[in-house]
């Protein structure tokens, strides 16, 4: 019966169910001893350093292009005083989450993918178990944990640096002062622009942890392996954060 | 390198290693196949407190599985394992894992952390299963890189030592938990034959100081001379032969002489 049904599916399904497994294996080993807070403690390091200086280049440009892109636009509508609010609210919403979690698919999904996969194959992840120390635990709880908490302070910062880009591009071309920008600024944002954009990014770190170390973890015999698990951890990671906001925004919208 | 405790290493012989006759190990009848790929066949091998078996075998017969079976890292489809009186497939994990911090199991790539230097490689399994004050956890990680002579490179790297090197600090990992018992996966595949020789003397040198028992899969003859108490020789997923190194070196099977004609 299963040989009619063709292998990509297959596939997808059996992948589907690997990450349920893995996300129900997390919640079951977060809450017992030991913690592993040292290690965790790590990772939040690691992964904020690591992508600090793209997050802040990348923020700078995307909130400094939108505000110049709309200059021409708004200006024909007499409505160049908008733009302040209409930067802000599309990066808060929906800009600043979507790109900087794809961002952070590709840098710290990649190489928690590498990472894991290299020490699968060198059989590292092996010996932690012989002796007797469980990999899961040290290598994937911490990991899933670091970026759930770390995704969302990454991309509240790169909001701020990308606003903080709008007001620098209307500051060339116009005269903002960047005291009436803000003022602006803060007169548009409600918590309800704020809050649910706050909460999917959770969702998108924990995303970007589970794909990259399910890849790593269940990486194939074969140094090849390592360069697969990190590249599908980038795939499936990008894509997982793609349909998680579309979810988070159908919920929105009903709620409100 | 530090001369002094390398002629230490080479001096030793089998003379003087006491044998129980008591099994720490007891397999019987174990079978595991991956899909269509039989690879093991009903092993059956018992191994004494304090011995050194040697397990031949041609690359890809699944000697590493054989190993990776005991310590329960691959569940065997059936048979029966029994080391140190538990029976390893039925353990729940807290038994496991008390188990697993009796056996050193020897990786054939060493398996070193190489996110963290020599020093922490060995804290690792120490900080999870004992509670040491400072002095005794510092002591006893000194003692175990003496006993493989790398006390210099506490504090590299995994990246920065060779493949001997690794090797040594893979056993100082194992041994740091005192185990009695420990599983060598070809310890001296890709080492010149003085190194080779020198992790040999070293097995030997466990067995003298530790008594613990040992199996050591290899296909290194010279390293199979020094160590072995016994050998069994794996072929299509059976052992198909046992006896001691100088009974193997006069039989008549072909496999077997195959094993012998290098030396
Ligand atoms: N996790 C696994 N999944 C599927 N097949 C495996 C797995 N591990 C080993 N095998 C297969 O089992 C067989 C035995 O492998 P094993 O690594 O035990 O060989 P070996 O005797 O140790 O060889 P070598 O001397 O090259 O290390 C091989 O055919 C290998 O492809
Ligand atoms: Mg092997």
């Amino acid at each position: 019966m299963l040989e009619y049904v063709p292998k990509s599916i297959t596939n997808f399904f059996l992948e589907v169910y690997g990450l349920y497994g893995f996300t129900v294996a997390y919640f079951r080993e977060i809450f017992k001893r030991p913690f592993e807070f040292k290690e965790m403690i790590r990772q939040f390091f690691q992964i904020g350093n690591k992508s600090l200086g793209l997050v802040s280049i990348t923020g700078v440009i995307i909130g400094f292009v939108l505000a110049l892109q709309s200059v021409p636009t708004m200006s024909q509508f007499g409505a160049v005083s908008l733009i302040p609010s209409m930067v802000s609210i599309a990066i808060i919403r929906e800009i600043g989450p979507v790109i900087i979690g794809l961002i952070c698919a590709g840098k710290i999904g990649s190489s928690i993918g590498a990472e894991l996969g290299s020490m699968k194959v060198t059989e590292q992840i092996d010996a932690m178990e012989v002796s007797a120390t469980n990999p899961f635990k040290y290598l994937v709880v911490t990991r899933i944990t670091a970026t759930t908490l770390m995704i969302p302070l990454l991309v509240i910062y790169a909001d701020a640096v990308a606003i903080l880009g709008g007001f620098l591009a209307l500051s060339i071309v116009g005269d903002e002062t960047l005291y009436f920008y803000f003022s602006k600024v803060f007169s548009a944002l409600t918590f309800s622009d704020i809050l649910p954009s706050t909460i999917k990014t959770f969702f998108f770190g924990f995303a970007i942890g589970l794909v990259g170390t399910y890849k790593g973890y269940n990486a194939s015999r074969g140094t090849e392996s390592v360069g697969v698990a990190a590249n599908t951890s980038v795939v499936v990671g990008s894509l997982l954060i793609i349909i998680i906001d579309m979810i988070a925004v159908q919920i929105t919208t009903i709620i409100s | 390198m530090d001369k002094e405790n390398d002629t230490n290493i080479k001096q030793i012989s089998k003379e003087g290693i006491v044998i129980e006759d008591k099994n720490v190990i007891e397999i019987s009848d174990l079978k595991l196949s991956f899909g269509n790929n039989a690879v093991l066949q009903g092993i059956d091998l018992e191994v004494k407190k304090g011995e050194t078996v040697v397990v031949l075998g041609k690359s890809g017969t699944g000697k590493s599985v054989l190993l990776k079976c005991i310590v329960r890292l691959i569940m065997s489809d059936s048979g029966k394992i029994n080391v140190l009186g538990m029976d390893v497939l039925t353990l729940n994990d807290k038994e496991l894992v008390k188990l697993r911090t009796k056996i050193g199991f020897i990786f054939q790539q060493a398996a070193l952390y190489d996110s963290m230097t020599v020093r922490e490689n060995l804290e690792f399994p120490l900080e999870r299963h004992e509670n040491l004050d400072e002095d005794e956890h510092n002591k006893r990680i000194e003692e175990v890189l003496e006993s493989v002579s790398q006390k210099e490179s506490i504090d590299k790297m995994p990246s920065e030592l060779s493949g001997g090197m690794r090797k040594r600090i893979g056993v100082a990992r194992t041994l740091i938990l005192k185990p009695e018992i420990m599983l060598w996966d070809e310890p001296t595949t890709g080492l010149d034959p003085a190194t080779s020789r020198e992790i040999s003397y070293l097995i030997v040198k466990m067995q003298k100081d530790f008594n613990v028992s040992s199996i050591v899969v290899t296909h290194d003859m010279s390293c199979a001379k020094i160590v072995s108490d016994r050998i069994v020789v794996l072929k299509d997923g059976k052992f198909i032969i046992e006896g001691t190194y100088e009974e193997l070196s006069k039989s008549d099977d072909e496999f077997v002489k195959s094993f012998f004609e290098e030396v």
